[in-house]
């Protein structure tokens, strides 16, 4: 995963004034700067707000809205679950409620080292290949338990 | 130079596609072999992926499922000239499982390149277009509608109908949206065809411009599918290159611009209007209708917002005229419906089928029975607000109206196996916890209606006044089917319903029997 800039009052300038000649730029900003930064600081907000000639409250409500703009960094890695029906037909619940067990761990959150964070996702369309998951961006077809936890050691060491 | 064809569909690259590619790339170096990799699309036997792709001079041999390790093999026995191997499943289109398929709107997937305008022409891409031109706008929408077409998101509507709606519909500006927010579990129909034929999506999308007279449209495709955007922007690209996008496409007046969207993760902004909200930036919050999109729909102006397969078969009905796709189908459900089998099945794929097939044929025949070899004992269909049904409503003719019929509705096509081990009192609360966690929160309904329904299942399961609480539940399933305001709300009693109805003796359970399991 390429790691990410810390924050830059100056650069999420930039980054929001590079959108902003697109119709209903704010999902187009706020991934980019998600993927600048590696999550939606809170002093890009009101930034946003300006920009945008909406209230800070109205930017707020966007950025809280979607379950894609994180506001607090993530850890080094990330790995979605897919929690949903189909996933659940192959065991996907028990596998990962296990996963969650042996790392101590909640939906959500990160391990105390920063290595790895966990999160629910429902559906990512490898339904054929239930149960999935995503490690950094990349697809995981007819997941288990053991591949889990190779993937939270691999999270550790790099 | 032998063309080798290995998927780059999200499915295949999930099963070790990448590493195939590069594991043939290293023993054809290796060798000395001179070769050439294609990344198609998948054919939709996705229990073969990765399927390798041979071309030969009988005609393209498949290979799958193939894991690096078997590289080596593959080679040894010749493959690339259609060499006999275990993992080999002779000419890939006379695979019995395009047999009883209808190919139309996947007619490429999975056969060409999908980032190659070239090759998407020369498989009969841009007849469509180039038809309409010659038409005319009403004609085009006339096509449409005498193909009998419907709303391929789960809707069902007419989409001739509302193509001319927006066009009739006086503004100076209008929008084509395409709905790419394919949240329900067990479908990849949008995503498949995305990767294995983008330019269809192009090419349908420009056919409703000409058509709706319109300059502009967006894809609003959900962030889960990151392999989707790599590939349909390269489509872009590769369009505006060709001057298939842009201005005076393919000589015409025409000039049409697409932009590709990502979503953020809201299961909720598949809903039309809620998609719009977000696509202006705002919320996903769910608008009231009226007014409808095609009035008032992105910014404010006439809006067409098409799910992805209903916008990629345009082209098809198009250049062979609206009649021969009526001819399929059955009763008001016309033409193909990509069928998608998944969860606890054998052979797990997608499946483009005239409608009117029995749930037993999906899911027995085609699907072969479980993965886990158990019986089969419900099957949800139409994504997380779909019902549940059970083996005794396996003549159910796959039909929207029919689906109706049993308190059931089709979606977007999916099918999600479940064997014999399911406790169905668990999957009707995790149907209520799904619609709590996706509401948008602007109608009560869903918003609290969603949440009690968790806490009252929780109850039936540890057996607390079980029998008021089924009452109860029953309740307010109907207040949130009839209440809500969109078919998040409205559509997530369906599951929840179903299971009660179809299996009343989950829900008896004494609570320490259920958590030992």
């Amino acid at each position: 995963m390429s790691a990410a800039a810390p924050w830059d009052a100056a650069r999420a300038r930039e980054i929001i004034s590079a959108h902003l000649g697109l119709e209903g730029p704010a999902l187009p900003i706020l991934h980019a700067l998600k993927k600048e930064f590696g999550y939606v600081p809170e002093a890009a907000v009101p930034q946003m707000a300006d920009a945008l000639n909406i209230s800070r409250a109205e930017m707020h409500g966007v950025v809280t809205f979607y379950h894609d703009f994180n506001r607090e960094p993530h850890g080094r890695h990330v790995l979605k679950i897919c929690r949903a029906e189909s996933c659940q037909s192959m065991g996907a619940e028990k596998m990962a409620l296990d996963f969650l067990a042996r790392l101590k761990l909640e939906w959500g959150k990160t391990t105390p080292d920063g290595s790895l964070t966990v999160e629910a996702v429902y559906c990512l369309g490898l339904c054929s290949h239930s149960p999935s998951a995503m490690y950094d961006g990349e697809p995981i077809g007819r997941v288990d338990g053991a591949m889990l936890d190779e993937l939270a050691q691999e999270a550790k060491s790099a | 130079m032998t063309k080798i064809y290995i998927p780059r569909d999200m499915a295949a690259i999930a099963m070790g596609a990448k590493r195939v590619v590069a594991a043939v790339q290293k023993e054809a170096a290796s060798r000395g072999i001179n070769i050439e990799i294609i990344r198609n699309g998948s054919r939709g036997m996705l229990w073969l992926e990765p399927l390798i792709e041979v071309e030969t001079p009988a005609g393209r041999i498949g290979y799958g499922p193939v894991k690096p390790g078997d590289v080596g093999s593959l080679f040894d026995a010749g493959f690339l000239s259609g060499g006999a191997h275990p993992l080999g499943i002779g000419k890939v289109e006379e695979h019995p499982y395009f047999a009883r398929q209808r190919r139309v709107t996947f007619q490429r997937c999975g056969v060409i390149d999908p980032v190659s305008c070239a090759e998407y022409i020369a498989h009969g891409g841009y007849k469509g277009l180039d038809r309409a031109f010659q038409i005319g706008p009403e004609a085009t929408i006339a096509e449409i509608a005498a193909s009998g077409l419907r709303g391929r998101g789960g809707a069902g509507f007419p989409t001739g109908v509302k193509w001319k709606t927006v066009a009739d519909c006086p503004a100076d500006k209008r929008y084509v949206v395409v709905n790419a927010d394919e949240g329900d579990s067990g479908t990849f129909a949008d995503r498949m065809i995305m990767e294995g034929d983008p330019f269809s999506l192009i090419e349908g999308m420009t056919i409703c411009a000409f058509a709706i007279g319109s300059d502009k449209g967006y894809v609003y495709l959900r962030s889960e599918y990151p392999v989707v955007a790599e590939i349909f922007n390269e489509s872009l690209a590769a369009a505006k290159a060709a001057g298939v996008l842009g201005k005076n496409i393919r000589g015409s007046n025409l000039s049409f611009d697409i932009e590709l969207r990502i979503g953020a993760g809201a299961y909720v902004c598949g809903e039309e209007t809620s998609l719009l909200e977000s696509l202006e930036g705002k919320r996903g919050i769910v608008r009231a209708k009226p007014p409808l999109p095609a009035h008032a729909g992105l910014f404010g102006k006439p809006t067409v917002v098409n799910n992805v397969l209903s916008m990629a078969t345009a082209p098809m009905i198009l250049a062979d005229g609206g009649a021969a796709y009526h001819a399929l189908g059955m009763d008001r459900s016309r033409g193909t419906i990509p069928l998608q089998i998944a969860g606890n099945v054998k052979y797990a794929g997608l499946c483009e089928v005239p409608f009117g097939l029995t749930l037993d044929e999906i899911v027995n025949d085609i699907g072969g029975g479980t993965l886990s070899g158990r019986p089969v004992r419900a099957v949800q269909v139409g994504g997380p607000l779909g019902a549940y049904l059970p083996v005794s409503l396996f003549d159910t003719r796959f039909d929207y109206e029919a689906y109706v019929k049993v308190d059931s509705l089709i979606g977007h096509g999916g099918l999600v196996v479940f064997d014999d081990t399911v406790d169905m009192s668990w999957m009707a609360r995790f149907g209520m916890e799904f619609c709590a966690i996706e509401s948008c929160g602007k109608c009560t309904p869903c918003r609290i209606g969603s949440t009690r329904g968790v806490e009252t299942i929780d109850k039936i399961r540890a057996g607390e006044n079980a029998a008021a609480n089924i009452e109860l539940l029953k309740d307010l399933c109907n207040t949130m089917k009839f209440g809500s305001l969109c078919a998040l709300g409205g559509f997530a009693p369906y599951p929840v319903e179903s299971a009660l109805r179809h299996f009343p003796e989950d829900f008896q359970k004494p609570a320490l029997e259920a958590a030992a399991e």
